[in-house]
């Protein structure tokens, strides 16, 4: 493996990591939109708003990590990419704002008269930035992204049936994720109510996204016939594990099963980029440039490859750190009251 | 265009390029300029507030000091929701690396990216530190808690360092070769230790450590004039404030470095801070006044100062904005040279205001209780931000026209998309909206912990609500 296609692959763990993490959190937004009026619906979105208080932050860092390696790693790409997709890059920039600013002051908006409008808007927010990223995700899959500088159509680049299918796609699979997340997040909060909600929320958008990715392998077929091929070839172990995972997640969650529930949802999700990067392999922009073509020059490559061993190192344990507090509810609870000058230790 | 091939579309059409290209520049600076004043101020907290809630911790657990720990539990609040929005705009700006300047990270991203690499770790730790020390208040043992809070502070530091060190090889470009066309080596530690990262690096530290210790103590002085002079008022104004005014002599001290550093290694944006036409010695030091090719008009003169900064001889010769062509030199050339003298007036006073406060320390170990002195600390917080945006109008409209020094122009950087205009237009209202709802929120969480009311409903990172199910079952 050339020092190239290790950069790669620290992209596509990246890549993947926002997918997963970003995504179940714009996913609960989908939840939290569609929740609706009335008391379910408040419940709802209040196990929402628990669950992704403590791990929102970190779970957004991996965008700008993805961000970062594929400007460094793949100036060109990135270059090419960010501005040929000015407009749904900018809509998914859009999205990732108002969500933001969702999370950081909907406590107070809570309490706020405008509360539903706002709680609208953020829940809106939700949707656009997985949606936009999947349109990009399928004009660089289909080659309708040139090296330069705005050198590809601006509009029908990722305004197509195809870039639209993947957006919708990446909708569905977000809110698949976070359903299946809340399940377990409703069990920990022992809101029986909810694990039922979401179980059934969880099982309704997995067949969506079961649906979508079908129809998704036909466009592809018609308009990406580089990645079908790949697809249907050296990646199609990892499809198969997605669609035994996906099944899998299925059954489980129909016999209300307690473990490996969401652990089989990540591996479906893992295993779908992973094959969407092994079936453009050696591509970065099918099939105008390559991951050695457009890579940096090997100091630099070593450098971003130095970082990446300090981040598993560093990084890793931390994440694990803050997952464990947060699953065993040491740092999910409320403050209470400040009255109370010392902390003091419950647990 | 230099360097790289272009698309054929704008090859096949320059002349109709030319004129939208400028105006859609114009919007990218625009933007640029906008987003990253908005976010060098929740920066500058994020890496400072950290520091300021740890000390009034410690001293809490120290010496099982109540106020003190009242403090921190407030302000870490101010600090998870400043670091939340922070995020936000930090994300906008790496967006619009490649949204605003395409060609400027198509062809150096490669060679400053690691930094930002580098960042990326810092930005990953202090993200999952701040969560645990905001979350863990009430669960997590004293000291644990607070060690738990100490990473943040480093990794702020670090972040810091990445980030401006990205700058500094803006402005002092170095580590790549070849200098016109598509770089094809590149050696990363002569681009992270390039020669302006001694004295931008720790600049924009210590301005972050003054921006947040005048911003916090100007608000307890607020306080303190409507009557609240009660010890967790006093103590509220004392943590930051002794933070701040030890921070701004240093702060001057490297400003003064710099400011010799930069007329050694960027002689044209010197010349521009200081409105120096000519090249030549003995050349008067101005304060205020309107740049014009003429000269400069009004303003107070000091003859011989300027050479004697630069030199310390009045036969210092200064460079001119003559030694390059009207094309090379930077706009605005009157508004550079206000922010650069508004920069040195504000710090020097707050040098001032620290030396009262230290002498009134020292003479009776007590905050000055004078009207005047709470009046000019009020203030002091505004001051500061207006002296650190100063400072980036300085750095950043002083290096134009280029956005790599003497390597490439910010016009050839820019994006051939187009719609920046739009971009901007919603950019501007969007943070409109986001500057007013985070100043409404931190004004709301300050009325509700003074009416005592210490529940967390609203808190600032995110929601700190207890599982739904208690919620529902008793609601309060």
């Amino acid at each position: 493996m050339s020092s190239a296609d290790a950069v790669a692959a620290v992209l596509w763990v990246g890549a993947t990591a926002y997918a997963v993490f970003g995504g179940a959190d714009f996913g609960a937004g989908f939840w939290s939109l569609v929740a609706g009026r009335g008391e379910r619906g408040r419940r709802a979105r209040e196990l929402v708003d628990w669950a992704i208080g403590p791990v929102w932050e970190a779970n957004h860092v991996w965008l700008i990590f993805t961000l970062v390696v594929l400007w460094t790693g793949f100036s060109t790409a990135f270059e090419a990419v960010f501005s040929t997709l000015f407009i749904p890059l900018s809509l998914a920039a859009l999205g990732i704002i108002v969500r933001g600013a969702g999370f950081a002051f909907h406590g107070t908006a809570r309490r706020a008269a405008a509360r539903e409008g706002a709680e609208r808007i953020f829940g809106l927010s939700s949707l656009l930035t997985p949606f936009f990223m999947g349109t990009v995700v399928g004009a660089i899959a289909s080659g309708r992204v040139p090296v330069g500088n705005a050198a590809g159509d601006p509009v029908t680049s990722w305004f197509n049936p195809l870039s639209l299918l993947i957006g919708a796609l990446f909708v569905a699979t977000s809110a698949y994720l976070a359903a299946v997340f809340l399940v377990s997040d409703a069990r920990r909060a022992d809101a029986h109510d909810l694990e039922r909600y979401f179980t059934r929320r969880a099982i309704a958008s997995a067949i969506v996204t079961g649906v979508l990715a079908v129809a998704g392998i036909f466009a592809l077929h018609a308009d990406a016939r580089f990645v079908y091929d790949g697809l249907t070839s050296d990646a199609l172990p990892l499809v198969i594990v997605s669609l035994v995972c996906g099944g899998a997640v299925l059954v489980l969650l129909e016999h209300g099963a307690r473990r490996g529930v969401r652990l089989l949802a990540m591996a479906a999700v893992v295993a779908v980029v992973w094959a969407w990067g092994v079936a453009q392999h050696p591509y970065l922009l099918p099939t105008d440039l390559t991951i050695s073509a457009g890579a940096a020059p090997s100091a630099t490559l070593t450098a971003l490859l130095i970082v990446a061993a300090a981040a598993v190192v560093l990084v890793a344990p931390s994440i694990a750190l803050l997952f464990v507090l947060a699953q065993r509810s040491l740092i999910a609870e409320s403050a209470g009251p400040e009255a109370r000058p010392k902390p003091r230790q419950i647990a | 265009m230099k360097g790289r091939a272009r698309p054929s579309r704008s090859i096949g059409a320059p002349v109709l390029n030319s004129l939208p290209l400028a105006a859609e520049l114009e919007a990218a600076r625009s933007q640029m300029a906008f987003t990253l004043a908005f976010h060098i101020i929740l920066a500058s907290l994020g890496v400072a507030l950290p520091a300021m809630v740890l000390i009034a911790n410690y001293r809490g657990l120290r010496r099982d000091d109540a106020d003190a720990l009242l403090l921190a539990r407030r302000w870490s609040k101010v600090m998870a929701v400043t670091f939340a929005v922070g995020a936000v705009t930090g994300t906008v700006l790496s967006f619009e690396f490649g949204l605003l300047w395409p060609e400027f990270t198509g062809r150096f991203g490669k060679v400053f990216g690691v930094l930002f690499a580098i960042e990326g770790i810092f930005f990953f730790l202090e993200a999952i530190f701040v969560a645990i020390y905001i979350f863990g208040w009430e669960r997590l043992r004293p000291w644990a808690h607070f060690w738990a809070g100490v990473p943040i502070v480093f990794t702020g530091l670090g972040g810091a360092f990445s980030v401006v060190a990205v700058n500094s090889w803006m402005n002092q470009p170095q580590g790549f070769s070849p200098t016109s066309g598509d770089v094809t080596s590149v050696a990363p530690w002569k681009v992270i230790f390039n020669p302006a990262v001694p004295y931008e690096v720790p600049h924009m530290i210590l301005a972050a450590y003054l921006v947040t210790g005048f911003l916090v103590a100007s608000i307890y002085a607020v306080g303190m004039l409507r009557g609240r002079r009660d010890r967790y008022h006093r103590l509220g104004l004392l943590i930051p404030l002794t933070v701040a005014t030890i921070a701004t002599p240093i702060q001057f001290m490297v400003g003064d470095t710099a400011a010799r550093a930069i007329a050694a290694d960027q002689p044209v944006k010197f010349a521009a801070m200081e409105c120096v036409q000519q090249t030549s010695t003995d050349v008067t030091e101005y304060l205020g006044g309107r740049c014009t090719t003429d000269g400069i008009k009004g303003g107070i003169g000091i003859p011989g100062l300027d050479s004697f900064l630069v030199g310390f001889s009045t036969s210092t010769q200064v460079t001119g904005l003559d030694s390059v062509p009207a094309d090379d030199r930077p706009p605005d050339n009157t508004m550079l040279h206000w922010a650069f003298d508004a920069m040195v007036g504000i710090c020097s006073a707050l040098i001032l205001l620290g030396l009262w406060f230290w002498f009134a320390w020292w003479r009776r170990r007590e905050i000055p209780q004078t009207r005047w002195f709470l009046r000019a600390t009020a203030i002091s917080g505004v001051a500061a931000v207006v002296a650190l945006e100063c400072g980036w109008i300085v750095t950043e409209v002083g290096r134009q026209p280029w956005i790599v020094y003497n390597v490439m122009r910010t016009e050839d950087a820019v994006t051939q998309a187009s719609g920046v205009w739009v971009t901007f237009g919603l950019v501007l209202a969007l943070y409109a909206v986001l500057g007013t709802a985070l100043v409404l929120v931190l004004r709301a969480m300050s009325h509700r912990w003074r009416a005592a009311d210490d529940s967390d409903a609203g808190a600032p990172y995110g929601p700190a609500a207890p599982p739904p199910p208690v919620l529902a079952e008793g609601g309060q």
